[in-house]
C-alpha cells in the first residue's frame, strides 16, 4: 500500500495546502457540527458540492487513460437529469426513474464509445457532437422548462444524509471505491493503460481495444448520469440549460491535478477525486472568504497555474535545483512544498 | 555534369548514415537511387534538398559549390523534390496548386485569368486532361503526382528528385509518369529516381547507384548492370561467399504430416497475392525478400491484422477464423512485429505487464493473472532469455532494443502459441541477442512450435530454416529446400523473374 499512498501524495499535501490556506482567510473551515442527525460545515459542504465533478472525474479518468477524453459529460448530466425528472413527474416512481436515467448514460457513453472506436474518430470531436447536441436533447425531454418535482424519496439523492454524511458524498466516494476495485481487482486496469499507451500494439497482443474503449464511454456515461441525478434531485427539478454546464472542463481539470497524463497510460482513480475536491475547496473557499464575487474566477485560475506549475515535471527538478544551491540543502521537495505555501 | 556530389558524410549520433558517398547526375538523365532501409537513401537526399546539414563533403551544381539551408533555397537553386505522400493542398484548385506562392497579381489582387492561363501552360506538357480549375483533390493520386511534378519542375527546373512516386500507382499510371519523366529528361532535367521497384528501375533509369549501410557501392548504366549482380549489391552478398555451415536443413526434407497448419490461396489485394503454404509441426519457414516486395504483408495477412480476402486456413481440427488478431491468437497464433516499438512492446507498462499482456488478454478481463503467477513468468523468462534489466518493474521503454524484443518474445512464448511469425526477429540488435535469438528459435521448434520467420538478413534465415520461401512483387514465387538454402540461390530467385531458382516453386 506504500506505493498506493505515494501516487496520491502531491493531491493530498495540495489539499492540505488548499485547506490552510483559506482556513487562514476563514478560520471556521473545519468546524464541523452535528445537527438535527447530519454534519454540518464547509468542509462537509466542499465534499458535498464537490460530488458532480468528482463522480464525471471517475468516469473521466478511464476516458483519459485510453488516450482520450469526454466533453459530453455535462451534457449527459443534462439529459439524464432530465429523463429522471420526466419519470419522476409522470408518476413512474423512484426505481424507475434512476433506471431511465443510468441507461440514458450508458445510451450517451455507448454513442460516444461506438464514434471512437468503430467510426475511428477523434475522441474530442466525437464528444463535441453529443456535448452540444445533448442539452438540446434534454429540452426536448424538459419540453423546454424547468421539470420540477417533488418526491422525497428522489430529493434523498441530492440533500439527504447516510450516516450524518451528505447523501452525494457517500455516493461519490462509493463509485470511486467501486471503480477502484473494479479496475484494480481485475485485470481491466492493466488492460485501459494498455491501449492508451499504445493501442497498435495491444490490438496485436489480443486486447480487444474496440470493445474496451467503448466500455470506458460507457462508465463516463455511467458516472455522468449519477451526476446528473444528484443535480437534479439537490434542486428538485431538472434545468436542461445550466445543470452540469461546463462541468466537464472542472473534470479534466481534476484528472489533471490528480497527475494523470492527457496522453493515457497509468492512471489513478484516488488521484482524479482528490482534484475534485481541492477544485471544490478552492471554489467553497474564495466564497467563505468573502471576497466580492467577480474576483472568484481569477483567484482559482491563479490557485490552479500554481498547483499545475508545482506539478510540471519540468519545473519541479529545476526548483529542487535552485533550492539546493541558495540554501545547500540536498532536500529538493520540501523547498517544492513551501514555495506551493 | 550537372549536379557532382563528392565523399559526402553525414553521421547521427551513433550512426554513419553517409559515409563519403559520391554521386554524379548528369543533365538529361534518369538516375535510379537504390538501396534497402537504411541505406542512406533518403539522408543523402535530405542532404540535397536542405533538410539535413552534411558534415563532409561537397556539392556542385552546374559547376558551382552549393550548400543549400533549406527546402527553399534548394528549389531555388534548382533542386525540387516529389515526395510519395503529395505535399499539395487538395482543397484549392490545381491552378492554385501551381502557382502558389506567385500567384499573378493585379492591382494587388489575385489575378484568375492570368493564374489559370499560367497553370495551363505549365501543364501543356504533360499530357493531362485536367481542368486546372477543379479542386486537384478530386484528381487521383496520379494526376496530383503529375502535378507536384509540374510545380516543381516549374519551380526549379534543373534537378528532380522523385522519392518512390509510383509505391500508390497502378501500371497505367505508372506507364503515364514514366512518359512524362523521359520527357523531362529529354528536356535536359537532371532526375533522381528512387524506388523499391526493380523492374520500374530498368524500364525508365539510365544509370543506378547502389548504396549500402551509407556507402556507395556502385554507380553504373542500367542497360550494363545486371539484375543479380544488382540485388547481390543492394543485399551485400557475393554469390562466393556461400553460406551453408551450420545450417539445420539439409538432413530433413520438408514433409508437411497432418498436424499441420495449412493456407490454401490465402491473399489479400493490394497486399499478397493468393498463396498456399503449409506448415509442419516445429518446422521454420523462412520468408526472404526484397523489402516491400510482401515478406510483411504475408505475415499481416496470416495474423489477421489484414485479414485474407481469399483462401482458407486448415489446422488438424478443422478450418481456422484468422479475421482478426484475437481470432488469430485463438487459433493459437503469436505474431512478433518488425517495428517493434509501434506494433510490439507498450513502453510504459513493466516488464512484467508486457509478458503478462497477450496471456491477461486471452484470459479475459474478469479473470486477472495472480500477481504472484506474473512474477513467475516475468522471473522466469528474464532468466531463459537473459532479459538485461534491473528488475520486473521496469518500464519497457527503458530497456535497450534487443531487450525489448526478448520481452516481446516472452509474451508470446508465455502463450505457447503453435504457429509464432516472427517479422525481422534480428533487426537493429546487438550481436550477441541476435545469437541467443537465434538459438531460441532452434529451441523452441523442438517443443513442436511451428515457426515462420522473416529476415533481411539471408545467413540468418540459411542458419534456421527449414525452407525459405521467396517474395517478390507481393507474390510467393519460389520455394527453396535442403541444400537449395543457400545465400546464392536465394539472392538468384529475389532477383531473377524467370531464374530457375527451385523446384517447390
Amino acid at each position: 500500500m506504500p506505493q498506493a499512498i505515494r501516487r496520491v501524495l502531491p493531491q493530498l499535501l495540495t489539499l492540505l495546502a488548499v485547506i490552510l490556506l483559506v482556513s487562514a482567510f476563514f478560520p471556521g473551515f473545519l468546524q464541523v457540527d452535528y445537527e438535527r442527525g447530519r454534519l454540518v460545515g464547509p468542509i462537509i459542504d466542499v465534499i458535498k458540492r464537490g460530488a458532480p465533478v468528482a463522480l464525471l472525474a471517475v468516469g473521466m479518468t478511464l476516458v483519459i487513460a485510453t488516450r482520450g477524453i469526454d466533453l459530453s459529460v455535462g451534457a449527459t448530466m443534462a439529459i439524464c437529469g432530465a429523463c429522471a425528472a420526466w419519470a419522476i413527474s409522470s408518476g413512474y416512481g423512484l426505481i424507475p426513474a434512476l433506471a431511465v436515467a443510468l441507461a440514458a448514460g450508458l445510451l450517451a457513453g455507448l454513442w460516444n464509445g461506438t464514434l471512437v472506436a468503430v467510426f475511428g474518430i477523434q475522441p474530442i470531436v466525437a464528444t463535441l457532437i453529443l456535448m452540444t447536441a445533448g442539452r438540446g436533447v434534454a429540452q426536448l425531454i424538459t419540453e423546454g422548462r424547468i421539470l420540477t418535482f417533488t418526491h422525497d424519496g428522489f430529493a434523498f439523492f441530492g440533500s439527504g444524509a447516510i450516516l450524518g454524511l451528505p447523501a452525494p458524498a457517500v455516493i461519490w466516494v462509493l463509485a470511486a471505491i467501486l471503480f477502484t476495485l473494479l479496475v484494480r481487482r481485475t485485470a481491466l486496469g492493466l488492460l485501459i493503460e494498455s491501449i492508451g499507451i499504445n493501442r497498435r500494439a495491444s490490438t496485436l497482443a489480443g486486447i480487444n481495444s474496440r470493445v474496451l474503449l467503448i466500455a470506458v464511454y460507457m462508465a463516463s456515461g455511467f458516472c455522468a448520469a449519477w451526476a446528473g441525478i444528484i443535480a437534479t434531485a439537490d434542486i428538485r427539478g431538472a434545468d436542461a440549460n445550466n445543470s452540469g454546464l461546463w462541468l466537464e472542463l472542472d473534470a479534466i481539470l481534476a484528472v489533471v491535478i490528480g497527475g494523470n497524463s492527457l496522453l493515457g497510460g497509468r492512471f489513478s482513480i484516488a488521484a482524479s477525486v482528490l482534484g475534485a475536491m481541492i477544485i471544490q475547496a478552492i471554489d467553497t473557499g474564495i466564497l467563505l472568504a468573502g471576497f466580492p464575487s467577480e474576483f472568484n474566477l481569477v483567484i482559482k485560475a491563479a490557485l490552479v497555474l500554481v498547483i499545475l506549475v508545482l506539478q510540471s515535471p519540468s519545473l519541479a527538478p529545476r526548483m529542487a535545483r535552485a533550492a539546493r544551491r541558495r540554501r545547500g540543502t540536498p532536500v529538493g521537495r520540501t523547498a517544492a512544498r513551501e514555495a506551493g505555501e | 555534369m550537372l549536379l557532382t556530389i563528392r565523399s559526402l558524410t553525414k553521421t547521427f549520433p551513433g550512426t554513419r548514415a553517409l559515409d563519403a558517398v559520391d554521386f554524379d547526375l548528369r543533365a538529361g538523365e534518369v538516375h535510379a537511387l537504390l538501396g534497402e532501409n537504411g541505406a542512406g537513401k533518403s539522408t543523402l537526399i535530405k542532404c540535397l534538398t536542405g533538410a539535413y546539414q552534411r558534415d563532409e563533403g561537397e556539392l556542385h551544381l552546374d559547376g558551382a559549390p552549393i550548400s543549400p539551408a533549406s527546402t527553399q533555397e534548394a528549389q531555388a537553386l534548382g533542386i525540387g523534390t516529389v515526395y510519395q505522400e503529395v505535399n499539395l493542398l487538395p482543397n484549392l484548385s490545381v491552378a492554385e496548386n501551381l502557382t502558389f506562392g506567385r500567384q499573378p497579381t493585379r492591382f494587388g489582387m489575385i489575378d484568375q485569368r492570368a493564374m489559370r492561363h499560367q497553370a495551363e501552360e505549365l501543364l501543356s506538357g504533360y499530357g493531362l486532361g485536367v481542368d486546372v480549375r477543379r479542386d486537384l483533390g478530386s484528381y487521383s493520386v496520379a494526376v496530383q503526382q503529375l502535378v507536384a511534378i509540374a510545380r516543381a519542375v516549374a519551380l526549379s527546373g534543373k534537378v528532380l528528385i522523385l522519392d518512390e512516386p509510383t509505391a500508390s500507382l497502378d501500371a497505367r499510371e505508372t506507364a503515364m509518369l514514366f512518359d512524362v519523366m523521359r520527357g523531362l529528361r529529354d528536356r535536359g532535367l537532371g532526375i533522381v529516381f528512387i524506388s523499391h521497384f526493380l523492374d520500374q528501375v530498368y524500364e525508365v533509369a539510365d544509370r543506378a547507384t547502389v548504396l549500402r549501410n551509407g556507402q556507395r557501392i556502385v554507380t553504373e548504366e542500367t542497360a550494363r548492370l545486371d539484375r543479380l549482380r544488382l540485388i547481390e549489391h543492394m543485399l551485400g552478398h557475393e554469390l562466393e561467399e556461400q553460406t551453408t555451415e551450420g545450417a539445420r536443413h539439409a538432413a530433413q526434407p520438408a514433409a508437411p504430416d497432418e498436424r499441420a497448419l495449412h493456407f490454401d490461396g490465402f491473399g489479400r489485394r493490394g497486399k499478397i497475392e493468393p498463396f498456399d503454404l503449409s506448415i509442419g509441426r516445429g518446422e521454420v519457414v523462412g520468408l526472404a525478400g526484397l523489402l516491400g516486395a510482401g515478406r510483411t504483408e504475408t505475415a499481416e495477412v496470416l495474423f489477421g491484422v489484414h485479414p485474407a480476402q481469399s483462401g482458407t486456413a486448415r489446422a488438424p481440427e478443422g478450418p481456422l477464423d484468422l479475421g482478426n488478431p484475437r481470432a488469430a491468437i485463438a487459433a493459437g497464433f503469436g505474431f512478433a512485429p518488425e517495428d517493434r516499438k509501434t506494433d510490439g512492446i507498450v513502453a510504459d507498462l513493466s516488464v512484467r505487464e508486457n509478458i503478462a499482456l497477450a496471456l491477461q488478454a486471452r484470459r479475459g478481463w474478469a479473470r486477472p493473472l495472480p500477481r504472484a503467477e506474473q512474477n513467475r513468468l516475468a522471473e522466469h523468462y528474464i532468466q531463459r532469455l537473459d532479459i538485461r534489466t534491473s528488475d520486473a518493474e521496469k518500464a519497457v521503454g527503458d530497456l535497450s532494443g534487443g531487450n525489448q524484443q526478448k520481452v516481446v518474445l516472452a509474451r508470446w512464448l508465455a502463450m505457447n502459441p503453435r504457429f509464432f511469425i516472427l517479422d525481422e526477429p534480428t533487426r537493429g540488435i546487438d550481436v550477441g541477442a541476435h545469437a541467443e535469438i537465434l538459438r531460441l528459435i532452434e529451441e523452441v521448434t523442438e517443443d513442436g512450435m511451428s515457426i515462420l520467420v522473416i529476415s533481411s538478413e539471408l545467413e540468418e534465415l540459411v542458419a534456421v530454416a527449414d525452407r525459405v520461401i521467396v517474395v517478390r512483387d507481393r507474390r510467393h514465387v519460389a520455394e527453396l529446400t535442403g541444400t537449395e538454402i543457400a545465400t546464392d540461390r536465394i539472392v538468384r530467385a529475389i532477383a531473377a523473374p524467370d531464374a530457375k531458382a527451385g523446384e517447390a516453386a
